[in-house]
């Protein structure tokens, strides 16, 4: 067994403990905890691929940003942290049923295919015009040339879930005072500066 | 970076929505920005007619007769349910100046989905378009079924995405390749894997096309959406997920095609049967118009399963036809309304020919027309697939089609029977609202001439099949 086959069973095995973790653990901030670790180890994976460049958005991205937000979110939602068994059980049958029908396929699929080493090198490197270059490099070549409209369009996905999200949640109050600092800074006109003398005061209009 | 131009009525109407977005916030009046937005997808309608074969970025975008013609499907029924939104925004409180520009996305989405011949670009159109579609399902804050449709379409939504890129990574994996063209010279024969693929990536797009074994959602959505949304979800995203399941099926596993055939014929049988039954029961007119969608998408699966030009040409027939017709239908659910409160009971149809003569006939046409009795434009259609499939040896398929759809007759003639022999009650607003009418009364004209006139959308249906065969 190589060092690479070694570090993939090591970071495989993790990626599945703690995916196991995140659905059974009893508080959801160790749920959250438990899928950061499993981003990690996705990302060393990614590393044995040779895959540096997805490797490091997966850690900025789903470690630093996502993962963060939800246990944010987690930790001021107040949820209760006792599960409920008897939903658990009641679901349990059909789950394990439909766990026990993907793996037989994935099974099935790995005993039926004869996995030939050329067609594995055509896999790991399909563009052979990138043998050459790094992988932050082959994927700054296309993806502002050939795949403009994927990247583009990824974009506007983004934007239709910010206006989405705007139209689900704000909600115009009426009644509501708010500050309109161009309106007091405009006020000049109706201020009186007012020498007030002592003990006598002043009357308001 | 010449071939961005041939990307013109995408970008163009991606442009218009985000400049309607900008003036929708100093704008007050919605009325504007959904004039605008209905002319921008007019002027979008006019460009794509202009254009010419085009296949660019490395072949992972096409222009053809096909897609084409889908596209100006698709925006023929954007337009429509933004027509329908002038007169029902403030009742179904929905009156936002996000409506428009959400259905602009979407219809960018669903517009991509059919020119794509990339599995990667279709994923990212399918996700684009079900994205502004899970918004909208949900846009009536006030009620508690629009929550309940936005929040169901969404978690199913996410679970379809999810089946359909497991398939799309199975795909790439045993091909090497996500272009459509690529996959079909890379594949080989016996490939279990792939065949794993393909049934994750057709579960994916039943879902979105709402076929049998994937249709869980559709009634209650239909139900729960407000009605202009209900009718967009009836009219253009099933032909966008149609176009892009004929486009990926045939492009890429055309040769193969015995594989995935059984899927289809099973698909398209369980829809036909499930639907003409279940309607039976229903009592809501948008709950047994969701029925009748998912039974009309089973009759058109048929055109697919079929593999041949002519089942390609029925099917671009059939969709035409579908729309023309639901648009009738969903402009005339709107109508019921008195005292800015609609109505949605199939019971609350009675009288109708005593108060509004013309557009009871009208919709009576309708219901006979979408139940496929001649000589209305919605026998053609059936016509056509069955033609098709006996064509192509599936008697079969034919034959339980028209079993389903002489059971599908019944829930159709329901509604007539209510119209036009029920105790009748007063009387609603009516088509006298007139954005309703500018829709209705010409779709229902459609549907009743199609019988003298059939050549035109035969012609066209004609130059869609030719972009494969």
């Amino acid at each position: 067994m190589t060092v690479t086959q070694l570090t993939f069973y090591i970071f495989s095995s993790v990626i599945l403990l703690s995916a196991l973790m995140v659905i059974s653990a009893r508080n959801p901030v160790h749920s959250v905890l438990f899928l950061i670790l499993a981003f990690l180890n996705a990302a060393g994976i990614f590393v044995i691929l040779h895959a540096e460049f997805l490797a490091m958005i997966l850690i900025i991205v789903y470690v630093g940003a996502v993962a963060v937000l939800f246990l944010f979110v987690v930790m001021m939602l107040d949820i209760k942290t006792t599960i409920e068994k008897s939903n658990i059980l009641q679901y349990m049958p059909i789950g394990l049923f439909i766990g026990f029908v993907f793996i037989a396929e994935l099974v099935i699929v790995l005993i039926n295919t004869k996995l030939e080493l050329s067609n594995m090198q055509i896999l790991s490197n399909p563009l052979n015009k990138f043998a050459e270059l790094s992988n932050t490099k082959a994927i700054g070549s296309v993806l502002y040339t050939d795949y403009i409209l994927h990247f583009q369009l990824a974009g506007v996905i983004l934007l239709i879930a910010m206006i989405g999200s705007i139209v689900l949640t704000l909600r115009e109050r009426s009644g509501v005072k708010r500050q309109s600092v161009s309106e007091q800074l405009s006020r000049s006109s109706k201020i009186d500066l007012v020498d007030v003398k002592s003990k006598e005061g002043i009357d308001i209009k | 970076m010449n071939s961005l131009y041939f990307l013109l009525p995408e970008i163009f109407i991606f442009i218009m929505s985000v400049i309607l977005l900008m003036t929708g916030l100093f704008v007050k009046k919605i009325k504007i920005i959904n004039y605008i937005a209905i002319l921008s997808i007019v002027i979008a309608v006019v460009i794509i007619l202009n254009q010419s074969f085009q296949s660019i970025l490395q072949n992972s975008f096409i222009i053809d007769e096909f897609s084409k013609i889908f596209k100006v499907m698709i925006l023929i029924g954007s337009a429509a349910s933004l027509v329908m939104f002038f007169s029902s925004k403030e009742d179904q409180h929905i009156n936002l100046y996000e409506f428009p520009i959400l259905i602009l996305f979407s219809t960018i989405g669903m517009m991509v989905m059919v020119s794509s011949n990339d599995l990667l670009l279709m994923f990212i159109g399918l996700e684009l378009q079900s994205l502004g579609l899970y918004v909208l399902a949900a846009l009536n804050r006030n009620s508690l079924l629009s929550s309940e449709a936005g929040i169901k379409y969404f978690i199913l939504g996410a679970l379809s995405s999810g089946l359909l890129l497991f398939g799309i990574s199975y795909i790439y994996g045993f091909t090497g390749n996500t272009n459509f063209n690529l996959i079909a010279v890379n594949y080989s024969e016996d490939s279990l894997g792939l065949i794993i693929g393909i049934v994750f990536v057709c579960s994916g797009l039943a879902f979105k096309v709402s076929a049998v074994p994937f249709h869980m959602w559709t009634p209650d959505v239909y139900q729960g959406a407000p009605t202009p949304i209900t009718g967009f979800f009836a009219l253009a995203p099933k032909i966008a997920a149609m176009g892009l399941l004929v486009r990926f099926l045939l492009n890429s596993f055309g040769e193969i095609y015995i594989d995935w055939q059984q899927i289809l014929i099973f698909i398209s049988i369980a829809s036909m049967l499930f639907a003409a039954v279940a309607a039976i029961a229903q009592t809501n007119i948008k709950r047994l118009m969701a029925y009748s969608s998912i039974g009309h998408i089973g009759y058109a699966l048929i055109g697919v399963a079929c593999v041949s030009p002519e089942g390609i040409k029925s099917l671009t027939v059939y969709l035409m036809i579908y729309l023309i017709m639901n648009i009738s239908v969903f402009a005339f659910i709107l109508t019921m309304k008195r005292n800015d409160e609609y109505f949605e009971q199939i019971s609350d149809m009675s009288g109708l020919y005593k108060n509004h003569p013309l557009s009871a006939i009208m919709i009576s046409l309708m219901m006979f027309s979408l139940a496929g009795i001649p000589p209305l434009a919605g026998f053609f259609g059936k016509f056509y697939i069955f033609m098709a499939a006996v064509e192509s040896n599936m008697f079969v398929l034919a034959i339980i089609g028209i079993i389903a759809s002489v059971i599908g007759a019944f829930y159709y003639l329901r509604i007539v029977k209510v119209i036009y022999f029920d105790e009748p009650q007063t009387s609603y607003d009516g088509v006298s609202i007139k954005s309703l009418a500018v829709l209705f009364y010409p779709t229902s004209l459609l549907v009743v001439i199609f019988c003298f006139y059939p050549l035109p959308l035969l012609k066209i249906a004609e130059t869609a099949s030719n972009s494969f065969f």
